[in-house]
């Protein structure tokens, strides 16, 4: 809803955080883990330009509220456990 | 205090009795002393401020926009190339509504390599949202810093401020400036207490990303405050005048033009040496006046109207070209002047580029023009004034 000039701020100043922001819907291809795969190096987690990775045990858990199927962790993961599907075919 | 001393100096001074908080700069010719003594005033103790120096223009502007973003008066100079590399992040520190005050040392723009004044960099920022005070004596310099500021941080306005010295003509030239009382500029102008600020325990976004539903909302916003800005500076400039007893002629400042049948409108020093050149020429019966811009942002719109209402002809004198139809300053008091019920012939001089004197008798003969010359609608409507190769002799 736009707002009137009369009601707004005079210059832009966000008192939420951009969490808010669930940026997932953007989402063509997601990332699908095989976490049998997974050698617990990380790579994943440190590349991951949105935070959207979490490690439990060390293993890869991704938020889908935020992952925008970049990819990135696909390329990068060595022991090839992360392949990207297409949104909706799993 | 009543002393002598250069237009950069005044910079200084305006700068210390107006207890700028944080100061980052980057030294560049003819800015240098406006820097090399404001770290004195800092290293000394005399100005309590964190003194940043910085690797580049743009980090100096980025500086201040975080120190004031924070809460702190800030203040830096700059001049010419220096300036126009701060370019983005003017449009950010006025975008962000931060009222930053700066000198800018106004110097021509290479190659030709020059060092010397004309007004080109300072119009190059016209459309960056920052307010620009053209001035033409050492003591405007010193007095309209501290006069920014309180335009500035009135919460109405809220936008950045350029106070403009001419290179080498103010910025090295000694004259006799009045230094005030702490004591009285600090009567004058209060602390700086921003409406909002980063504040540790309150995380907030600035800046933040707003989308094509929303987005001119903030700039007619920014427009209005531009448009206040104009008023305010009328009010400021009569409540310096009560406390100081001085003023330097609000937005416009108007010599002579009472019962003038031609004037010219010039913007810097130059202003100065027209205002001999209307004595001398009025003692020999010509009715001629000066109207010197001395706020190009605002722009008095309103008052060049009222002037083009009353004249026979005018004169722009612009120290700058902007590859357009005409000079920058030309082409915007025509704009307001169009709107005369009846506008006066006009044209345009463009004049002292890369710091080529102008002389009284330049503006002798840009009088002279406007006396005869101007009315006859076949004459050009811009005229480069004392190029070589150009038929006209002007010497």
């Amino acid at each position: 809803m736009t707002r009137s000039y009369k009601d707004i701020p005079i210059t832009p100043i966000s008192d939420t955080p951009s969490t808010m922001n669930l940026t997932g819907f953007w989402r063509v291809m997601k990332p699908s883990v095989d976490k049998s795969k997974c050698r617990k190096c990380t790579l994943c987690w440190k590349f991951c330009p949105d935070v959207a990775i979490s490690l439990v045990d060390g293993v890869p858990v991704i938020d889908f509220r935020y992952c925008k199927g970049c990819g990135i962790c696909s390329v990068e993961c060595p022991a090839k456990c992360i392949v990207m599907v297409r949104e909706g075919s799993e | 205090m009543r002393t002598v001393m250069t237009g950069n100096y005044a910079s200084a001074y305006g700068a210390k009795l107006s207890r700028a908080e944080v100061i980052a700069a980057y030294p560049i010719t003819p800015q240098t002393s406006i820097v090399e003594k404001l770290a004195e005033f800092v290293t000394t103790g005399e100005l309590r401020a964190k003194f940043i120096p910085v690797e580049s223009e743009h980090s100096a502007m980025a500086a201040c926009i975080a120190a004031q973003t924070a809460g702190a008066r800030t203040y830096t100079a700059t001049s010419s190339h220096g300036l126009t590399l701060m370019h983005e992040v003017l449009m950010w520190a006025s975008g962000a509504r931060l009222p930053i005050v700066m000198t800018n040392v106004s110097r021509a723009m290479a190659p030709p390599w020059s060092v010397w004044v004309d007004h080109m960099d300072s119009v190059a920022q016209r459309d960056t949202g920052w307010l620009q005070f053209f001035c033409a004596s050492n003591q405007e310099v010193l007095d309209t810093i501290i006069m920014a500021y309180k335009v500035c941080e009135s919460s109405g306005v809220m936008l950045p401020a350029m106070i403009i010295e001419d290179a080498f003509i103010l910025s090295h030239t000694t004259e006799p400036v009045d230094v005030p009382d702490q004591q009285l500029v600090d009567s004058f102008l209060p602390a700086y207490s921003p409406e909002f600020k980063i504040e540790v325990g309150k995380p907030r976004g600035f800046g933040s990303l707003v989308k094509p539903d929303q987005y001119m909302e903030f700039r007619y916003k920014a427009m209005l405050a531009v448009k206040e800005a104009h008023d305010r500076l009328l009010r400021v400039e009569q409540e310096f005048r009560n406390i100081f007893g001085r003023e330097h002629g609000g937005l416009l400042e108007e010599y002579r033009c009472e019962d003038a049948e031609v004037v010219l409108v010039a913007a810097g020093t130059v202003a100065s040496t027209a205002k001999d050149v209307v004595d001398s020429m009025r003692e020999k019966g010509n009715r001629v006046g000066l109207a010197r811009i001395r706020a190009f942002r605002p722009f008095p719109h309103d008052e060049l109207r009222a002037l083009g209402n009353k004249v026979d002809g005018v004169a722009v004198l612009d120290r700058s070209y902007t590859f357009g139809p005409a000079g920058a300053m030309f082409t915007e008091v025509k704009a307001s002047m169009g709107s005369c019920k009846n506008p006066p012939p006009m044209k345009n001089y463009i004049a002292g580029l890369g710091g080529r004197d102008i002389t009284p008798k330049v503006l002798e003969k840009i009088f002279e023009d406007l006396l005869v010359r101007c009315k006859r609608s076949e004459e050009s409507e811009v005229e480069w004034v004392d190029v070589a190769g150009l038929p006209r002799r002007w010497h």
